[in-house]
């Protein structure tokens, strides 16, 4: 990796990052990928999100559907642990809660394929600060 | 509700496109019922089965929403038709946990694309570490790991003293039972402490930055260096910090989870290599610190802020809040409560907010009964607490404090007495011995507490309690000590009653108080089955076939076995 040096490079470093990720979210890219992300802090990996990762990865492979399957922190929803959050291009995120290996296996073949919800569904219920 | 939408969509052919879930409670049960549709997340309120019709017509098939029936903001007056705009659901606000659950923690450069490290490029670059100090200062911030002491303050007084070298300290021990706040910021985003500390050390001179932490914590250690080597890699720590001539870098110190070493004086003894023990303040760790050297201690959570006060100013910041708490807290909520978790809330919030609106009320429809806050530091809130606005000042008036932030509610099955007992047990184990208030006054108060449950408590023990009380909280060397007897205090304050029964009627009204519980058999109900005498563990059962059992009170054990046994409900429990 480059060192950044000064602010510029701090800038610049951040400027093309976030339009890389802005890329992901508008759906513009090539792949379309799906994101997910997996609460994989120790209260979330105690109640095996770590098996659910590996679900999600498996049954994504196995049923050829691109997406980005990354690890988060904690999410705050401890009473439905584990908790996966799902971006589709262009859809907006939706946290799906109480997902055990069982119910990943649903959510790839119901929501990801059929975009049919599953239950669990966690509604946002916090003001995020950025703009 | 339901049906009526499952017929009406499959008259209209739609079965097979829209899909009907019944979710959990939305929160806001006044309104109900409510019908929420997805994607575009549209809530309808006070939704009649006669309304159904036309929401399927309007909404789903021509794709328009019906204005009459959605959320109506009080403040506003406007429909809301986004949950996300809703005002209730605005009850949380992320500032420390903003990047909790959205970026890969191990990961830097989602961080900075979160506009990580942007703070510190723009204190860097402004180079006025005085500045700074005073816009920490301006913003309100105070300490989050329990004294509530003003950061900025800190940062200055550390500033003022002046070393060949100084310490910037992360207190990341978190020995709070039930608390696991700085655990989820420290594994869902160690570079915003990172960034923080670098922060914090070019404003009060310090080169060299510690984060004492648990061992128990293997993830967050894990994170953190990976965060650490990350951060040097692309020349975020280390020498010449963006081409600005300062130098920062960071190490990690374990700890071997002792209460007592949160406390920031054994932690520094602690990472000394010494025995982790308390000791007499002053000098302040800014004046004495580590290896003697001027050093400064903070809390995870309030690191976790610093990198947002810098970026959004102090004026933003200290809009939040109340007059003298500003911005927000993390709380760990758990106990008897549906919606267990981590929140992050404004300070000013009401515990009625907290615990029935994101909390989503008692479990299983039980009675609240109160609320520990502060942990082994804190008290006791109930009811009459509930609209008291949440900071550090209401706090403590209430008897209880604001802690590190575990808040454990209740519901009316607790018994108050062992909940105490709980507490000072914790206390009993985690005493360093040093002093012999602490060390000696807490066995005895806790023996008290035991004798009370166990049904042998007198009205003079429990003025023993209170002056036992007041005697180790004004003479205990440190915090630990000093603040033990809180959760006695002010649970005989709260529920005065309830002590009074157990010492005076012998009873525990929560039921929960083993010793005291009596099994009785109802003679005229008993059939002379024998079923409990041939299954009572220590034969505290006498009686002949087809004549009325009885139970030796002096031998029974208490536990329930006749209770259960007995087919004919002869037995109670009084
Ligand atoms: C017994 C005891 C335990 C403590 N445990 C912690 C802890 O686990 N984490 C913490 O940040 N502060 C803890 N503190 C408070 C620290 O002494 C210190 O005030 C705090 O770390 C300062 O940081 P702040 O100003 O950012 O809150 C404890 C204090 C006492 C008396
Ligand atoms: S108050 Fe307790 S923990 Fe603190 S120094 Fe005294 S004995 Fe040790
Ligand atoms: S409660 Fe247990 S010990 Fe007591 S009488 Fe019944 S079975 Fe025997
Ligand atoms: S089990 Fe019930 S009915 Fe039978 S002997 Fe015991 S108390 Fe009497
Ligand atoms: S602590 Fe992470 S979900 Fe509860
Ligand atoms: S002392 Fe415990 S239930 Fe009473």
């Amino acid at each position: 990796m480059d060192k950044i040096k000064s602010l510029a490079d701090l800038k610049k470093k951040r400027e093309q990052l976030q339009s890389n990720m802005q890329l992901r979210e508008s759906g513009d890219n090539v792949e379309n990928m799906i994101q997910i992300k997996v609460a994989m802090a120790t209260c979330g990996i105690a109640s095996g999100a770590k098996q659910v990762m590996e679900t999600l990865i498996d049954e994504c492979n196995k049923k050829n559907i691109q997406a980005v399957i990354t690890q988060t922190g904690c999410m705050g929803y401890c009473y439905a642990e584990p908790t996966v959050e799902v971006k589709k291009p262009g859809a907006e995120p939706i946290v799906f809660g109480y997902v055990n290996q069982a119910k990943a296996v649903d959510l790839v073949d119901k929501y990801l394929i059929n975009n049919e919800l599953l239950e669990g569904i966690i509604p946002v219920n916090y003001e995020k600060i950025d703009k | 509700m339901r049906l009526k939408v499952e017929s009406i969509l499959a008259e209209k052919n739609l079965a097979n496109d829209v899909q009907v879930i019944g979710t959990g409670c939305f929160g806001f049960c006044e309104k109900g019922p409510i019908v929420k549709i997805l994607p575009d997340n549209t809530f309808y309120v006070q939704v009649k089965p006669e309304n159904v019709e036309e929401i399927i017509n309007e909404h789903i098939i021509k794709g328009r929403k019906v204005e009459r029936l959605l959320y109506v903001d009080p403040k506003t007056q406007q429909h809301k038709e986004d949950s996300k705009h809703m005002g209730f659901y605005k009850k949380q606000m992320r500032i420390a946990l903003r990047n909790c659950g959205f970026i890969n923690p191990e990961n830097i450069d989602e961080y900075i694309a979160r506009d990580g490290y942007k703070a510190l490029a723009s204190v860097l670059e402004r180079n006025d570490p005085e500045g700074t100090i005073e816009d920490i200062k301006k913003s309100g911030l105070r300490g989050r790991g329990g004294a509530g002491f003003p950061t900025g303050m800190k940062w200055s007084l550390c500033r003022q003293n002046s070393a060949d070298q100084k310490y910037m300290i992360c207190n990341a021990d978190e020995g709070d039972p039930g608390a696991f706040m700085d655990r989820s910021i420290l594994e869902g985003d160690p570079h915003t402490v990172i960034e923080a500390m670098a922060i914090g050390g070019f404003c009060i001179g310090a080169t060299k930055g510690l984060i004492y932490i648990r061992a128990e914590y293997p993830l967050a250690i894990h994170r953190l260096q990976v965060a650490i080597a990350q951060a040097r890699e692309i020349g975020l720590l280390g020498p010449d910090i963006l081409g600005s001539g300062f130098d920062f870098d960071i190490e990690l110190r374990y700890g071997a989870g002792a209460f007592v070493c949160g406390e920031e004086t054994a932690l520094i003894h602690s990472m000394e290599g010494l025995r982790g023990e308390p000791t007499f303040k002053p000098p302040f760790p800014a004046v004495q610190g580590y290896l003697k050297k001027p050093s400064n201690v903070n809390n995870v959570e309030t690191f976790a802020n610093i990198p947002v006060i810098i970026n959004k100013g102090w004026e933003w910041f200290s809009s939040i809040g109340t007059e003298k708490s500003k911005g927000t807290k993390v709380f760990a909520l758990a106990g008897q409560i549906n919606n267990v978790g981590l929140i992050e809330v404004p300070m000013g919030i009401t515990l009625r907010e907290i615990i029935f609106e994101i909390g989503g009320g008692i479990k299983g429809g039980k009675k609240f009964k109160a609320v520990q806050t502060g942990g082994p530091s804190g008290g006791c809130l109930t009811e009459k607490f509930l609209d008291t606005p949440i900071d550090y000042e209401n706090l403590v008036a209430a008897g209880s404090m604001m802690g590190s932030g575990g808040m454990i509610v209740m519901d009316e099955t607790s018994c108050m007495v062992s909940v105490a007992k709980f507490y000072l047990d914790f206390t009993v184990e985690e005493s360093c011995g040093k002093c012999s208030p602490c060390r000696i006054g807490n066995k005895r108060m806790n023996e008290i507490l035991y004798k009370i449950t166990k049904g042998n408590g007198t009205m003079e023990d429990l003025d023993e309690l209170r002056n036992l009380a007041h005697v180790i909280k004004d003479t205990a060397l440190c915090g630990l000590g000093q603040t033990s007897p809180n959760p006695v205090l002010s649970t005989i304050d709260n529920f005065w009653d309830e002590y009074v029964a157990h010492v005076v009627d012998k009873k525990c009204p929560a039921g929960q108080c083993k010793a005291l519980k009596q099994y009785v058999i109802d003679p005229d109900k008993c059939k002379g089955c024998t079923a409990c005498a041939r299954n009572c563990p220590v034969n505290a059962i006498s009686g002949t076939v087809k004549n009325p059992h009885e139970i030796d009170q002096k031998a029974c054990i208490k536990c329930g076995t006749c209770y259960e046994k007995c087919k004919f409900n002869a037995i109670s429990i009084i």
